[in-house]
């Protein structure tokens, strides 16, 4: 033997530095992610005082109103959140061709294969200075919802699955011709006071 | 044979704990790519819990092209600098409204061409907070045309 072997490490308190490391992480990890409602604003007006007032009849919109005070009012109706998603997707679909309810466009829908009227509903959600973020939100969730269920519903009715999302691309297009998410976020007004 | 065992006929082999470290390194990595430091410290109070809570929400995607503006009350160390009136915080101080032109201005510089009409706004607004100010931030994201914006909300169940 030339030289003696050097002893070997002891790799014991290996397992101890991993574990430290890994308690480290584990408390530090924020396994957030990040989710929210995504919506898109509708782009400024080339010349702030041309107003193109553009004639849109008083049964194809649907005014949601918030005040200071956190009160909904729909249509002209106050009403309790809980039954704005009913209204909302009455007002979407008007399946009875109701006379107050938004006219169809009828048409030809290829990824349908069927003619069918489209509702030109427009939704314009309306706040206060005074309203709080939180209600607000409510309110747009509430209203995305009703799109939702409407889809889901469509999606049943032509397609004969339960989700939207179970969809191919090509039948969502379809529906989303049919139903277009149509929210409007309108510019900033002041109703009530703050 | 320890001292314990002397009422047993057998002794059992003890069980080979070579392979733990490898057990534990394998976890410690996964969280180590797992983890998220948060690079802001935030100033204003918006936590998870503060944010509102809805049904319809949508993942955020590609993180990279995320800009977030953050709205709430002074934390508690600086209230007596900035008071109890729900603030704005870009990047990690304090602003106002008209500030947000420019942070959105400086967002889209350090990205891609490319990438400038898939950028999204995060809005993380306490949700005690008043519209007022939010719909100005909304005005001037609109004059500053990044109009891609996600209300930042957690999981209602």
């Amino acid at each position: 033997m030339a030289r003696r072997v050097a002893p070997e490490i002891n790799g014991g308190s290996l397992a101890d530095i991993a574990f430290l490391l890994l308690i480290f992480f584990l408390v530090t990890t924020t396994m957030d992610v990040d989710t929210g409602i995504a919506r898109k604003l509708p782009p400024m007006p080339e010349e702030p005082k041309e107003k193109v007032d553009i004639d849109i009849k008083k049964r194809n919109v649907c005014v949601v109103l918030i005040n200071s005070q956190d009160q909904i009012l729909f249509r002209n109706r106050p009403m309790n959140v809980d039954n704005l998603r009913e209204a909302a997707k009455e007002f979407i679909k008007n399946e009875f061709d109701d006379e107050d309810l938004p006219e169809k466009e009828y048409k030809f829908i290829p990824e349908l294969n069927k003619e069918v009227g489209i509702p030109k509903g427009v939704i314009s959600l309306q706040n206060d200075r005074g309203t709080s973020y939180g209600v607000y939100i409510l309110v747009q969730n509430e209203l995305v919802a009703a799109f939702n269920e409407v889809r889901d519903e469509a999606a049943m009715k032509y397609f004969g699955k339960p989700k939207f999302d179970d969809l191919t691309e090509y039948e969502q297009e379809g529906i989303k011709t049919l139903y277009p998410q149509r929210i409007s976020e309108a510019e900033p007004k002041n109703i009530g006071g703050n | 044979m320890s001292k314990f065992n002397k009422g047993k006929k057998k002794s059992q082999p003890a069980i080979n704990t070579a392979s733990l470290p490898d057990i534990v390194f394998m976890l410690l990595f996964f969280f180590m790519v797992a983890t998220v430091m948060r690079e802001v410290e935030l100033k204003v109070d918006v936590s998870a819990k503060d944010l509102p809570a809805a049904t319809e929400i949508k993942k955020l995607e590609k993180k990279s092209l995320v800009s977030y503006i953050y709205v709430g009350k002074p934390r508690q160390q600086y209230v007596t600098m900035y008071g109890t009136e729900p603030r704005i915080q870009l990047n990690s101080s304090f602003a106002s409204v008209t500030d947000i032109r420019e942070y959105i201005i400086a967002e889209r510089e350090q990205r891609d061409e490319a990438e400038i009409p898939y950028m999204t706004t995060s809005l993380k607004v306490h949700k005690d907070t008043k519209m007022g100010i939010v719909t100005d931030i909304k005005q001037e994201l609109r004059k500053a045309s990044a109009l891609k914006i996600n209300y930042s909300s957690r999981k209602l169940y």
